[in-house]
């Protein structure tokens, strides 16, 4: 299993460009999530790794192979498809099976391995069954169990959670991480759903316009967000962002809104003193916030009660704020509470460049 | 009358006039039509003249060799026009499946030879086929081979109506083929990329299989149409030379304007008739099939 190395990479769909510049490296058996908001070119990206698109300049290599003007067939890949792409008219036997007859593998090898991994992934009963004839789950799991039986290097997955409904895909999304944790291959795979990418992706990739935003592990993406962007697109509920100024004020470094200032962690001061007197965005992640006196006085203007957590829609400084605690007593809107912010969990972002300061 | 009850006659009422009109100008036909090919019956006779005959005009028909030899050639005909029809009409959809600049053009260009009138395209042939001054014959002998009689040799004259009708008639295969193939779900025709078949495997396993329904439909109504062909081959061979090329429904025509005999043209039509209701209803009989399945997955789907 090989590593993969998109180099310079290029798309253009006849005067408008799509991807400029994309480089990328996958190591060898790495679960990588390519996210981002629709249009920021994840599924072109992963398309052009398939060969289902054409490359308009760059390369694409997988171990030393440039396989960026090879066919599909010759990238010794497999790929799971947002809609299934089952072929409608051969059974779930057949359906699984197509790549090894075609590649004339032998009759009972090829009954062997399909028997296998239907029993794998529950299919065994449903060998003889017409995609029509299943469920969205079941689909799934052919699309995936085709994928698997082929035993290829590289694993594509096109979002291929997004047409379940929300229980079903938790269920596959932990079933697909047991998967990859068993096979241990290079998974490259594309989603819009930041959940689905932190839970299963060894390094994350987050895309915008065709560029990556910031490339890491999840932790890393969510603990150290490179700018804005990946900061309100990973992670849920969304970070509040604020407009404040930083200043000084007795000896420590604060960031003053309107109706808040928030002092800030003494390590940061060195790389924070070129900012100082100057605008900036503050990012505070809903879960940051922790409730006890002497914090700011916020009132609450919407509880979401969800069960062990709530998430509380209030106001800092006119600028609407979420706020997720834990549940002790439901807490109700109209009242005023005290929330208090941990300074070493604050991100402060430049308004011009957005890069993370 | 209760409102209840004149809401329930209203569609009645609604579908009365398409009835009459229907009545008269189609099932009163066919009743003549069955009722007249019982009688000998000469044009200078009123009908009520006619003698009943019984059977005797199937009867008749059935051990005439002209007629054998009519039906044989109306089923050879319709084999082979079809035939060629279906392999080149969904060779060219399959060929012009992809996005290159000027294939709208190409395509329309393509579907042509459909819209002339079928009388046009008989002359147009005819002249084309012309012994000394058709551009076939012409060409030939530029280039210095022999000529053809296309027209006048029994089996050129049938191979001649033949691409005449292949001419006119592809394009309508190639639309429905096209059609078809562009509506096939994309991403099956990428998976199957992505599972190694190489362009041959992919129309062979995947696109073709998938088409069928289509195709299927397309080829019996394309048959059946084939069944009645008439102004083409009239103009060009007028059935001639000999029988070669004289289909069942010329046939008709000729029993009917020169031979006089009425009861016996009705006979043939009925006959006719009867070999297109079979199709229709194979037809009718597959489409049910189609849907009854339609509705089963749909079941399912929704019980899943």
């Amino acid at each position: 299993m090989p590593e993969i190395r998109l180099q310079q990479l290029r798309k253009d769909y006849g005067a408008v460009n799509v991807i400029e510049n994309l480089n990328l490296e996958m190591a060898d058996g790495e679960f990588t999530v390519l996210v981002g908001p629709s249009g920021c070119g994840k599924s072109t990206t992963l398309r052009m790794i398939a060969g289902l698109e054409s490359v308009t300049g760059g390369q694409i290599v997988i171990g030393d192979r440039d396989v960026s003007k090879l066919e599909p067939k010759e990238r010794d890949l497999a790929m799971v498809f947002q809609d299934y792409a089952l072929y409608p008219h051969m059974n779930v036997a057949k359906n699984m099976s197509f790549a090894l007859r075609l590649a004339r593998m032998n009759k009972s090898d090829i009954e062997k391995r399909v028997k296998e991994v239907a029993a794998t992934l529950d299919l065994t009963a449903y060998l003889d069954r017409k995609p029509a004839e299943l469920s969205g789950g079941q689909r799934q799991r052919v699309a995936m169990g085709r994928a698997l039986v082929r035993d290829a290097g590289t694993f594509l997955f096109d979002e291929p959670l997004s047409n379940l409904d929300a229980k079903l895909r938790g269920q596959m999304r932990a079933e697909l991480a047991l998967m990859s944790q068993r096979i241990r291959k290079n998974m490259i795979y594309v989603t819009h759903d930041q959940v689905e990418a932190m839970t299963l992706g060894d390094k994350i990739v987050v895309m915008k316009f065709g560029e990556i935003m910031q490339a890491g592990t999840p932790e890393q993406l969510y603990r150290n967000p490179a700018n804005k962007f990946v900061a309100g697109f990973i992670g849920s509920p969304t970070m509040n962002f604020l407009a404040a100024e930083l200043i000084e004020e007795n000896g420590v470094l604060s960031a003053k809104g309107q109706g808040f200032s928030i002092p800030l962690p003494d390590a940061r001061r060195a790389s924070l003193q070129a900012h100082k007197d100057r605008n900036i965005h503050l990012g505070i992640r809903p879960s940051s916030f922790t409730e006890g006196p002497g914090g700011l006085k916020m009132p609450v203007i919407l509880s979401e009660y969800i069960g062990a957590q709530s998430v509380l829609i209030s106001e800092l400084g006119g600028q609407q704020v979420a706020i997720e605690v834990n549940t002790v007593v439901p807490i109700r809107a109209g009242e005023e509470r005290e929330f208090k912010v941990q300074g070493d969990e604050i991100h402060l972002f430049d308004p011009q460049t957005e890069a993370a300061l | 009358m209760s409102i209840a009850r004149t809401n329930r006659m209203t569609p009645y009422l609604f579908l009365a006039p398409a009835g009459l009109v229907l009545l008269f100008a189609l099932f009163y036909p066919i009743c003549y039509m069955i009722y007249a090919s019982f009688l000998d019956w000469n044009p200078s006779q009123r009908i009520g003249e006619a003698d009943f005959v019984g059977l005797r005009n199937y009867t008749k028909l059935f051990s005439d060799p002209s007629f054998r030899e009519s039906m044989w050639v109306t089923l050879k005909f319709a084999g082979v026009v079809v035939t060629l029809e279906m392999f080149l009409g969904v060779g060219l959809a399959l060929l012009l499946d992809r996005n290159i600049r000027g294939m709208s053009l190409l395509r329309t260009l393509f579907i042509l030879p459909m819209m002339i009138a079928p009388i046009v395209v008989g002359l147009m042939w005819r002249y084309m086929y012309h012994p000394t001054v058709g551009i076939f014959n012409k060409t030939l002998k530029s280039w210095g081979f022999d000529t053809i009689p296309w027209l006048s040799d029994g089996n050129w004259a049938f191979a001649s109506v033949v691409i005449a009708d292949v001419w006119q008639w592809t394009p309508f295969i190639f639309i429905l083929s096209l059609a078809a193939l562009q509506s096939l779900p994309t991403s099956a025709v990428e998976a199957s990329k992505i599972d190694g078949a190489s362009g041959w495997q992919q129309i062979i396993y995947i696109k073709l299989p998938l088409m069928l329904p289509v195709l299927i439909v397309t080829f019996l109504l394309r048959l059946i149409d084939s069944f009645k062909v008439l102004e083409v081959i009239l103009v060009m061979t007028n059935g001639g030379p000999g029988l070669s090329t004289e289909i069942l429904s010329l046939r008709i025509n000729r029993t009917a304007s020169e031979f006089r005999e009425l009861g016996e043209a009705a006979a043939m039509s009925n006959l006719l008739l009867i070999v297109l209701l079979l199709l229709t209803f194979a037809m009718f009989i597959y489409n049910k099939a189609q849907d009854a399945r339609a509705a089963r997955l749909r079941a399912v789907e929704e019980e899943a």
